[in-house]
């Protein structure tokens, strides 16, 4: 297969995965409002009915492994097409972001109770597939030559998974923040209430932060040693650089408040939510808007 | 944390300041302050990066500009204050880093706390049923099966494992303070510098062949490098869909000393040469216009290569050639374009990068270059306040074009230049190293679980544990411990 039929193929594959995940968010939808009205009875009997929900929900968790695949294959023949790794332009991180996002969630789901949170991960999948597939999208083109090196691969794996990572945390903060506002004037919602206690969410917060936050120091190293070797210089506080480094230094505070008394739950959480903000305004920002090195051809 | 009743005077003043400012509470306020103090930097032009655009900042709002050029917020990253803030960080590390490090080196080989009187307070606490007068013996060989240290109490064991915790988190700490050195060496140790080279031309490392050279501090110019490079190819590749570059490929021919034995050596973009702890990185491209400029009786003024410089991605270059040495002096404002297309909005444009089809553009002024004021001028740049403009004119090679019956110019080809940026940084080993034993460290410091089990004989067996850092994996090792307890 030539070039363009495989871009083609890719951004079918694409499309095809956007639409399983649509389905996905439907499925959990469901799920969430059939659980609000088996807990009306539960409250009762404080038995929760999760036989009607159980299925529902295990067909979700089917369809979001589906979509992953289909978005690995578009993400995989993407890079086939342009005989290279696929992170070169903004809707190439943006779709690898997506699968990162959706490939923490899948493996958190192996070993944590979070299938709750599959709502909110397939609205936000559905968000960056969408804003990627209508207002990113770039033909598929070869690297411009400072992206020549081996160092893509391993600086902008290192970067997607701990973005990936880094919105899944965000997710669990907010949902803390949400519970606890909730607690403190009375008590949860009916949907609410099969989510796992705040303890549990603060501790998840913080495995995943302290689990991911060595990868993204690396990545930040890896990125330092590359631009070494590509611009003659390790660090330059180019604002992508700048704001790597503003989003380490969150995380590290975060870090290092959880092990300080009195900055567990909704501290922690507000920056946990700060940290990951930055991140996102790193990519937003400084692709879209900013200037300097990291900005290249047309996003 | 503080002592209330402190005296806050003399010693006992500086004493509460330092456990201010090594407490951890402080050193998180900074760790912050220095996220936040980074952010203006991205936001606002930087001298540093992006001098033109400050400048610009400086022509569309003054009186801004000038207070927030009190406040350093364009050279945010030298600025007092984001000193400030790392240097206090960096004595607040050091002071927090170094009294635990001492205290960790003395804990080697120290034993784990007695055994608590109410183990049942503890996590995991349970009740073994099984032979006491074995129980201990069969503990102790569980535990130091697992590696675990131990100490012998009256009718209990007391054991801890994870001390590497603290030894990651040390190494952790003072590998920031090794990347830190690493940076600081670096800006006083080293140079930087950066010269635009036509190809064809020899660039040897000497001071004047530098379009801008920066030295460290304590940089003496007897040690730069005595190499000298000779710029024999330069073949830039775009893809001819998108106009945007494929590859770049300097090929020089390199010599460790001027005038010595050379070596034909490849730079790309990200493979820079290296002379030593010397490196020759490929940054920026452009294209030189070759002309020649004759008087009016024919006699040759000038001959060369002259510099454009990149305006747009398919390189149309601008650029100024100036002819001090003719009576009135001769300045022309230029644009190359690299293949000229044309259009009626655009008028004359390039539509690729590459030289398919080269035009020279010449604006041909006369009158007072302003050269001899003293003041340095930008060779970029025609001043032509006291200059009237006599002609206007597009060249193909080979064209010539007389002006005002003063001279003639011919634009004899062109040549490709690069900019090669020149680099010696002694201390990035140091920041190398750092990094990576910053991560190993920090690897042992968040997956390492610290925790204690104690085992006591009473009226019964108690087994119960303690873990340090909520993470779990405590429970499972109390069962597989009671279960050899009792099977034994």
């Amino acid at each position: 297969m030539g070039s363009t039929s495989l871009a083609y193929l890719s951004n079918n594959l694409i499309y095809s995965s956007l639409f399983v995940f649509t389905i996905t968010f439907f499925m959990h939808a469901i799920e969430t409002a059939w659980s609000i009205r088996g807990d009306e009875s539960a409250t009762r009997t404080n038995v929760f009915d999760r036989s009607k929900t159980e299925k529902v929900a295990r067909i979700a968790t089917a369809l979001m492994i589906l979509g992953f695949l289909l978005l690995l294959a578009g993400v995989i023949v993407r890079g086939l097409s342009a005989h290279r790794v696929p992170w070169g332009n903004m809707y190439e991180f943006s779709i690898t972001g997506a699968l990162a996002f959706t490939g923490a969630y899948l493996a958190a789901l192996k070993k944590f109770e979070v299938r709750w949170l599959g709502l909110p991960i397939s609205i936000a999948v559905l968000l960056v597939l969408g804003t990627a597939i209508t207002l990113l999208y770039r033909p598929s083109a070869p690297l411009v030559p400072a992206l020549k090196s081996t160092w893509l691969v391993v600086h902008v794996s290192a970067a997607i998974i701990s973005g990936g990572v880094f919105l899944l945390a965000n997710t669990i903060a907010a949902t803390y923040l949400i519970l606890d506002r909730m607690e403190s004037r009375g008590g949860r919602n009916a949907w609410a209430k099969r989510l796992p206690s705040l303890e549990v969410l603060d501790q998840l917060t913080y495995r995943l932060v302290a689990f991911v936050f060595p990868l993204w120091t690396f990545a930040v190293i890896a990125g330092a040693i590359w631009a070494e070797s590509a611009w003659g210089r390790y660090w330059g506080w180019d604002p992508k650089e700048t704001w790597a480094f503003i989003t380490w230094v969150a995380y590290a505070a975060y870090l290092h408040a959880r092990v300080t008394a009195g900055w567990k739950g909704k501290k922690a959480a507000w920056l946990c939510l700060f940290a990951g903000s930055t991140f996102l305004f790193n990519y937003v920002y400084v692709n879209v808007w900013g200037t300097g090195r990291h900005t290249y051809s047309g996003l | 944390m503080s002592d209330n009743t402190l005296e806050l005077t003399g010693v006992g003043f500086f004493r509460y300041l330092w456990r201010q400012l090594t407490s951890m509470r402080t050193a998180l306020i900074l760790l912050l302050l220095l996220g936040i103090g980074a952010i203006p930097g991205s936001i606002f032009p930087q001298r540093t990066q992006n001098p033109m655009k400050v400048r610009e900042y400086f022509n569309n709002n003054p009186d801004v500009a000038e207070w927030m050029d009190r406040l350093k917020l364009f050279d945010v990253y030298g600025s007092p204050w984001f000193s400030a803030i790392y240097l206090l960080l960096f004595i607040s590390l050091i002071g927090c880093v170094l009294p635990r490090s001492w205290e960790h080196f003395k804990a080697i080989g120290a034993k784990p706390p007695l055994t608590p009187k109410n183990l049942n307070r503890l996590e995991f606490h349970r009740v073994v049923e099984c032979d006491s007068t074995t129980a201990l013996a069969n503990a102790e060989h569980w535990l130091k099966k697992n590696r675990f240290r131990i100490r012998h109490n009256p009718n209990s064991i007391s054991a801890e494992k994870g001390y590497a915790r603290e030894t990651g988190n040390l190494l952790f700490h003072l590998s920031l303070i090794v990347v830190l050195v690493g940076i600081g060496s670096s800006s006083v140790l080293g140079m930087r510098g950066e010269a635009i080279v036509n190809i064809g031309e020899r660039f040897i490392n000497a001071p004047t062949s530098y379009d801008n050279l920066a030295l460290g501090r304590f940089f003496k110019v007897e040690n730069l490098n005595p190499f000298s490079l000779t710029l024999t190819n330069f073949k830039a590749e775009y893809d001819l869909g998108t106009n945007a570059p494929i590859d770049y490929t300097l090929t020089a021919s390199a010599s460790d000393v001027v005038d010595g034995a050379s070596k034909i050596k490849i730079i790309k973009v990200n493979s820079p040469l290296t002379f030593g702890s010397t490196r020759v990185f490929l940054q920026a491209n452009g294209y030189s216009p070759l002309v020649t400029v004759r008087d009016k009786s024919g006699d040759l003024i000038f001959q060369g290569a002259v510099p454009f410089l990149p305006q747009d991605a398919n390189l149309t270059s601008a650029g100024t050639i100036k002819i001090p040495d003719m009576d009135p002096q001769i300045g022309f404002v230029g644009s190359f374009i690299p293949t000229a297309d044309r259009s009626a909005s655009r008028g004359a444009f390039s539509s690729f990068p590459e030289a398919l089809d080269p035009r020279l553009l010449l604006s041909v002024f006369q009158g007072d270059l302003g050269m001899d004021s003293g003041i340095p001028q930008s060779v970029y740049r025609l001043d032509t306040s006291k200059m009237e403009r006599i002609g206007l004119k597009e060249l193909a090679i080979g064209e010539s074009y007389s002006f005002n019956s003063v001279g003639t110019i011919t634009f004899d080809g062109y040549t490709p230049w690069v900019n090669l940026q020149i680099v010696r940084d002694p201390g990035k080993q140091y920041a190398l190293v750092g990094s990576i034993l910053a991560i190993l460290g920090l690897l042992i410091s968040l997956f390492t679980r610290r925790r204690r089990i104690w085992i006591k004989i009473g009226e019964v067996v108690e087994v119960a544990g303690l873990s340090k850092n909520n993470i779990e994996g405590l429970e499972k090792e109390i069962i597989d411990l009671t279960t050899w307890i009792k099977e034994r």
